[in-house]
């Protein structure tokens, strides 16, 4: 797409609350005119703060945004033709429907031109006529199917005709991008669905550039040209409603979008893998030996007789979804969620077969934990927001602790570790969470869990320094729990600092 | 035995000091107001009032000074709660107590030093009595009007603010279509609230040498004179002024409207 198509463009855009809280980072998106993008992430995940920025509520403390190629980074949201559907409608109170939807018309100046007396033509800038303002706020209700409403007091329709107005107030500047925030968040079920469809069309029909904030998956599936998933204030993947729910780039996309399977795996051959115990193939090339997440979309795995497909296992679960069954299968340790539109009876075994086009490859994300810690006085080491016991003899081959705590190194010489810098690595699967926090070495909150067929996958996220902790672990808690961080002695792996290392 | 009240016997203190102390001398001021000094029905103290030019202009000053006091205390007041509203939490509260703190001190104390500080910059106070009048009003109602402006721009949904500027208003038009309008309950409760005591409270006067004689003077000049048939009326046409300000006002402030109320 060549650089004049793109309505808006944002570039290396980064925003910090307060000196310290990035709530976005790294914002590289392009977006061409008339196209539907949706931000789609969790709440909290910067994707308001990013509209917020492009509506001009917020300045971006570093990039650049640019509209139609001129950076309107620093313009006040007056200045900028770009209109909001705010999240609770943000009608004005004490105005009527009718002026509620004329007040941007009202502040509006249009250039007009004319011929004075001399023939020569001129240029004034005027309101819009009151007449104009009539046709234009008429058109606006006709549009979102709410004529006749003129007079009526806002506190007086429903949430979804509150919702129709405050589309109309933005669509009757004619703005060249509409920017909405979690616009159906507050309606019931049958309302959010039939409003996504009328947008859609409206969106159409309109041709103007529609930027979408959810945090509802199907919401940005069923209308977006394009979706932009965010976590942690970064984009994860920006593509096609089809790619994201086809080729997940990580785990945390594909959990995101749509229910999966994700399994520990392992490359085992040119286009094989293996994972719950069986070799597959793939489509996707990663080298040999290379540890990779899988994911398996619940309807692509198919359900036959045993012994034939690649796995077996037994029923434990099957429920009705309407369309389609929902069936949880086990194998071994292993937990495989299938939707099919035939089901089989609980208890009884089944072969599961899943061609290659179903089976996506991602990098690991986390394999080691890694911090910068430092020795404390009684050779316990300080690292990621917590003091764990370790063995600090590992630090110098063949040392030993004397009796007063300090070490001896094998050529006998005596050494204070207190305050020492280390480099602190720990294996995922080393470390466990206790209810007893005062147990843990460190305290911090759940903020993700992953289920990866026989195990979860848990980030637990310090709240002083906001040090994370990933780990796996097979039971299950909850997500905002707080945790103590157990970690066992000889599982800390410890190396000196080499001298002018930093980072 | 257990002790055990329904909500209507909890109500019993009250209502007994509500009649004792309110209903009962409404009815005394309304015979008082109607009779004579022999107890003889009579409109004349009624006639006495709207005739006299004595008692209308009395009627006019008060009136004037209680407009121009209410009016300076908006200037003063809305500014500050406006300010008050909009800053970050951590120093709001702390402001706001600093509004309120001269509440807490005794109002003759207040007024006093007043004085010295206007007989300090003036020389000769009785010289300016309808201004310092004004200025000693103001100094002691402020906080009356600041309260419910603050609330009202406090529970102002940010939102709308930023809606308006999204539809293209500058912050000048913001405030003009959007805040302003949206804090009228908060005004209309300030004024009442100013504008009423200022009219009856002439211990300000009195103290700041102000000799004019305002409707609470006047009664208190008739009561001392032990008229109560003319003192009453006067009470009673005060009543009805009271009266009617609160029902117009009530038109205009919004009906789920707390402002009142969390100043009380």
């Amino acid at each position: 797409m060549s650089k004049s198509q793109n309505i808006i463009e944002l570039i290396d855009v980064k925003k910090v609350f307060d000196d310290e809280t990035v709530a976005v980072d790294s914002f590289n998106l392009e977006v061409g005119k008339g196209e539907f993008v949706t931000f789609l992430g969790p709440s909290g995940c910067g994707k308001t703060t990013t509209l917020r920025m492009i509506a001009g509520f917020e300045l971006p403390t570093s990039g650049k945004i640019l509209l139609n190629g001129e950076d309107i980074s620093n313009l006040p949201p007056n200045k900028r033709p770009v209109n909001t559907v705010f999240q609770k409608y943000a009608l004005f109170p004490h105005l009527n429907v009718y002026e509620n939807i004329a007040f941007g018309l009202r502040l509006k100046k249009v250039e007009n031109t004319y011929v004075n007396k001399n023939g020569e033509s001129y240029k004034k800038l005027q309101k819009l006529s009151k007449a104009d303002i009539d046709k234009k706020v008429k058109k606006a209700l006709e549009i979102v199917d709410l004529e006749g409403f003129e007079k009526r007091g806002v506190a007086t329709l429903s949430g979804g005709q509150q919702q129709r107005i405050a589309i109309a107030r933005a669509i009757v500047n004619q703005p060249e991008i509409l920017l909405l925030d979690e616009p159906l968040g507050a309606l019931d079920l049958k309302m959010r669905k039939e409003m996504q469809i009328e947008l859609k069309k409206m969106h159409k029909r309109l041709g103007i550039t529609f930027i979408y904030v959810t945090h509802d998956q199907e919401e940005a599936l069923t209308m977006s040209d394009k979706i932009v998933v965010i976590n942690d204030g970064e984009i994860q993947q920006i593509g096609t409603p089809d790619q994201i729910y086809n080729e997940p780039v990580n785990t945390f996309v594909a959990d995101f979008i749509g229910e999966s399977n994700i399994f520990n795996g392992a490359v085992v051959g040119k286009l094989k893998v293996k994972f719950c115990g069986a070799t597959f193939d793939c489509l996707d090339d990663y080298e040999i030996n290379q540890l990779v997440d899988v994911v398996v979309r619940p309807e692509d795995i198919k359900i036959c007789r045993p012994g034939e497909g690649q796995l077996k296992g037994t029923v434990i679960s099957s429920v009705f979804k309407g369309v389609h069954y929902e069936i949880t299968v086990e194998r071994g340790k292993f937990e495989i969620i299938i939707q099919s539109t035939s089901t089989a009876p609980v208890g009884s075994t089944i072969g599961m077969r899943i061609e290659p086009d179903g089976i996506h490859l991602m990098n690991k994300v986390y394999t080691v934990n890694r911090y910068d810690g430092v020795i404390t006085k009684n050779n316990k080491v300080q690292f990621g927001d917590g003091e764990f016991d370790c063995d600090v003899t590992r630090l110098y081959e063949g040392s030993s602790l004397d009796e007063e705590g300090y070490l001896i190194t094998s050529a006998g010489e005596k050494i204070d570790l207190a305050g020492v810098e280390v480099n602190v690595e720990v294996d995922t699967h080393d470390i466990t969470m206790t209810d007893d926090l005062a147990a843990g070495g460190a305290q911090g909150n759940i903020i993700s869990m992953i289920y990866k067929g026989d195990h979860y996958r848990y980030i637990v996220r310090t709240e002083e320094n906001e040090e994370d902790y990933v780990f796996s672990s097979p039971d299950m808690w909850n997500t905002g729990d707080l945790v103590g961080i157990i970690i066992p002695k000889d599982k800390i792996k410890l190396s000196l600092k080499q001298v002018g290392e930093s980072d | 035995m257990k002790l055990r009240f329904n909500r209507s016997q909890l109500c019993i203190p009250y209502a007994v000091f509500l009649t004792a102390f309110v209903i009962a001398p409404l009815f005394v001021i309304v015979y008082y107001a109607f009779t004579d000094g022999q107890g003889q029905f009579t409109f004349s103290n009624f006639i006495n009032f709207f005739t006299s030019t004595n008692t209308l202009g009395t009627l006019l000053y008060s009136f004037a000074l209680a407009v121009v006091t209410t009016l300076v205390c908006l200037v003063i007041a809305y500014p500050t709660a406006y300010i008050l509203a909009r800053s970050p939490l951590k120093k709001k509260h702390v402001l706001l107590m600093l509004f309120i703190m001269p509440m807490w001190i005794n109002f003759t104390l207040r007024i006093t030093a007043l004085k010295e500080i206007l007989s300090a910059i003036e020389g000769n106070i009785s010289a300016y009595p309808f201004l310092n009048s004004v200025i000693g009003m103001a100094y002691d109602f402020l906080p009356f009007m600041i309260l419910p402006l603050y609330t009202s721009l406090q529970k102002l949904d940010k939102s709308l603010l930023e809606a308006a500027s999204d539809l293209g208003a500058d912050k000048l038009t913001v405030f003009l279509r959007v805040t302003l309008p949206l804090s009228v309950p908060g005004i209309i409760s300030g004024m009442t609230m100013v504008l009423l005591p200022s009219m009856t409270n002439y211990v300000v006067l009195d103290m700041l040498y102000n000799s004019t004689y305002i409707m609470g003077s006047l009664i208190g000049s008739y009561f001392s004179a032990y008229d109560w048939n003319n003192g009453s009326l006067i009470s009673l046409v005060l009543l009805v002024i009271i009266l009617i300000v609160t029902l117009v006002t009530d038109r205009f402030s919004d009906k789920d409207s707390n402002a009142r109320g969390a100043v009380l």
